[in-house]
């Protein structure tokens, strides 16, 4: 369905192949290609016009040089573009030196809040970690039962209790204190960003429990909505880092790229099946060939 | 206020706004063309005018679908639920199931999901809010069957309908694309008439959801969309373009994560939401 912009490029530009320098109008030709192929891998249209400015220049450079595949020089311009913008600083989990150390998910409805939390309590676990999970979704039918399932699948202990969402989040990081387990993570309803209640709800556990990392879990699947999703969480949680999910699809996945781009928090790890191993540290260089389709 | 002239600035925000609500390139950029070959004929010169000919023109090519729920002659009418993970199967087979009932119809739920972890609760939780029946398997039990005995058992108590549940799948996973055509194919065989299979549709899905339209189309007969999570920031465009170029009309919209928040989609209001954030 969506041709990959190596040979999209070599179209756009074969017609002009011959000639010993590319003007200035090959150039935006040819970001005009690259512009259409990051809207169609779903990247946010202001991220891929950001990008897109700071590709024109290195494309300029890149054309210039009498190559016999300027379209291939130009796809490794934009390639670079992307790795750089998502990779940058990797990202290193550190543990508190007064235990527990408390991770916090956060993310819209069915983004995969609940299967991310099991998948890091079992990527702690085998870090020789002792994890803690905490059901703080009181709001889903069957939140609680899902991750108490999960969490026995890996043998890590779980909390809940049916109070309220603030209360659940304290009382587990106090249970988890009393029993010794030195990383607690707390799985969270999900919530729309244009809800203001629950935007609340989630600062106040925020600034109940104090959570060294907040995690925004963000599907691999999602269009332009990304950046508004990624701005207003991190807005009110400020982010530490982004989990991508359900990267197993055939989704090109430009939400990754806006996300990046627009809360410049790195993004940590990511998941490729329902499974709970289906889960690990996200690879930069792989996304970008994904997006461009390559 | 101030009209606006018909420059070329309107014309980009115009293909702008439809990117960003996930229609896509290509039928943003159809879209805008047609309308202004129609405004350059018919010598349209005012802003508003031109962004009302979009809004005539898409909700035009909405409007060719029957988007009523079909019924079979043979009862129960077997709806069911399909999509990838996440996107609100089991929600809106709870909302549809309330929605029925206050009509007066017999509803009986299938607890087709045995794979995620409580899926069958959750699907329980949502059947005990409106009171109807719900027929699950053991987890892990071959899913197919789950639905084969909720739509006999639909039949022995005269329920007119069975809506039945399945695990969230990715389009591209051809065994569980495979298990979905089984799970089809046996429901078929039982007592009543598989007259809806009903894609769900997460609004903030971008191009992928072409994808999941036509892997689920193929493996599974669609009849129809759900779109779901309308009450957020995203505009759900992917449904137009799929029922643009698929021909799968939308049936239903969720609107939130409350037992009301299902209703029959309106293509006059989803259109005015796509276009709504253009000045004129
Ligand atoms: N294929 C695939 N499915 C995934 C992945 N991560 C999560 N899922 C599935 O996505 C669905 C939603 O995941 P959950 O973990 O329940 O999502 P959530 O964000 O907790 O959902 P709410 O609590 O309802 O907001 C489930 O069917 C998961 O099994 C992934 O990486 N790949
Ligand atoms: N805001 C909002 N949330 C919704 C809507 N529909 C479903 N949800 C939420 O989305 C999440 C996922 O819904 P489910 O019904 O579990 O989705 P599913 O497709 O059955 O998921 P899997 O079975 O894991 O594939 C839940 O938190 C629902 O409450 C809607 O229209 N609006
Ligand atoms: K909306
Ligand atoms: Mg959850
Ligand atoms: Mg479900």
């Amino acid at each position: 369905m969506f041709e990959s912009l190596g040979g999209r490029l070599e179209d756009a530009l074969s017609k002009i192949r011959g000639k010993a320098r590319l003007s200035e109008a090959d150039v935006e030709l040819a970001l005009r290609e690259i512009r259409n192929a990051l809207l169609e891998a779903d990247v946010n249209l202001l991220v891929v016009r950001a990008i897109t400015d700071r590709i024109r220049e290195a494309a300029v450079g890149a054309m210039a040089s009498r190559s016999l595949t300027p379209g291939q020089q130009v796809v490794k311009a934009v390639n670079d573009e992307l790795i750089n913008v998502l990779g940058g600083e990797t990202f290193r989990i550190t543990y508190e030196s007064k235990p527990p150390t408390v991770i916090l998910m956060a993310g819209l409805q069915g983004s995969g809040k609940t299967t991310t939390s099991a998948k890091l309590a079992r990527y702690f676990k085998a870090q020789g970690r002792s994890p803690m999970l905490v059901g703080a979704d009181l709001q889903r039918p069957a939140a609680v039962e899902q991750l108490k399932t999960l969490a026995s699948q890996i043998q890590v202990p779980m909390f809940s209790e049916w109070t309220s969402p603030i209360e659940v989040a304290k009382a587990g990081v106090a249970e988890a204190r009393r029993i010794g387990r030195d990383v607690v993570i707390i799985d969270t309803a999900g919530r729309l960003t244009v809800d203001a209640e629950l935007m609340d709800e989630i600062a106040a556990i925020s600034r109940e429990v104090r959570p060294k990392y907040t995690f925004l879990v963000i599907d691999a699947m999602m269009g332009q909505d990304s950046v508004n999703t990624a701005k207003a969480f991190n807005d009110v949680l400020e982010l530490d880092a982004i989990v991508l999910s359900k990267l197993d699809g055939d989704a090109r996945g430009g939400a990754a790229l806006s996300v990046k781009e627009v809360v410049g928090k790195p993004i940590a790890f990511a998941s490729d099946g329902e499974k709970l191993d289906n889960f690990g540290p996200f690879h930069p260089d792989r996304m970008a060939s994904r997006i461009l389709g390559m | 206020r101030a009209k606006r002239a018909l420059g070329e600035e309107f014309w980009v925000e115009l293909e702008e706004a439809l990117i960003l609500s996930d229609l896509g390139l290509d039928l943003s950029v159809d879209l805008v063309e047609s309308v202004r070959n129609k405004v350059y004929k018919e010598g349209v010169t005012a802003t508003d005018a031109a962004l009302e000919m979009l809004r005539e023109e898409m909700i035009e090519r909405l409007d060719h679908s029957n988007r009523d729920l079909n019924l079979g002659d043979a009862p129960p009418s077997v709806v069911l639920f399909v999509g990838v993970n996440g996107v609100g199967k089991t929600t809106s087979i709870g909302k549809l199931a309330a929605l029925l009932s206050s009509e007066g119809k017999k509803v009986v739920v299938a607890a087709g999901d045995t794979f995620r972890a409580a899926a069958a609760e959750q699907l329980e939780m949502w059947a005990q809010r409106s009171d109807v029946q719900v027929v699950k398997g053991a987890s892990g039990a071959d899913p197919a069957s789950v639905v084969f005995d909720a739509i006999s058992h639909g039949a022995a108590v005269g329920a007119d309908f069975v809506l039945a549940d399945t695990a969230g799948r990715l389009q591209n996973r051809q065994n569980l694309m495979d298990e979905l055509k089984k799970i089809r194919r046996v429901a078929e065989k039982a007592s009543g008439t598989v007259t809806e299979v009903l894609l769900v549709l997460d609004a903030t899905t971008g191009q992928n959801g072409l994808l999941q339209a036509q892997g689920f189309a193929e493996a599974a007969s669609v009849t129809g969309v759900i779109l779901t999570k309308l009450d957020g920031t995203a505009k759900g465009g992917v449904a137009f373009a799929i029922e643009d170029k698929l021909h799968i009309p939308i049936k239903f919209v969720g609107l939130g994560e409350g037992i009301l928040d299902l209703v029959p989609f309106d293509p006059k209001a989803f259109v005015y939401e796509i276009t709504g954030e253009v000045s004129q």
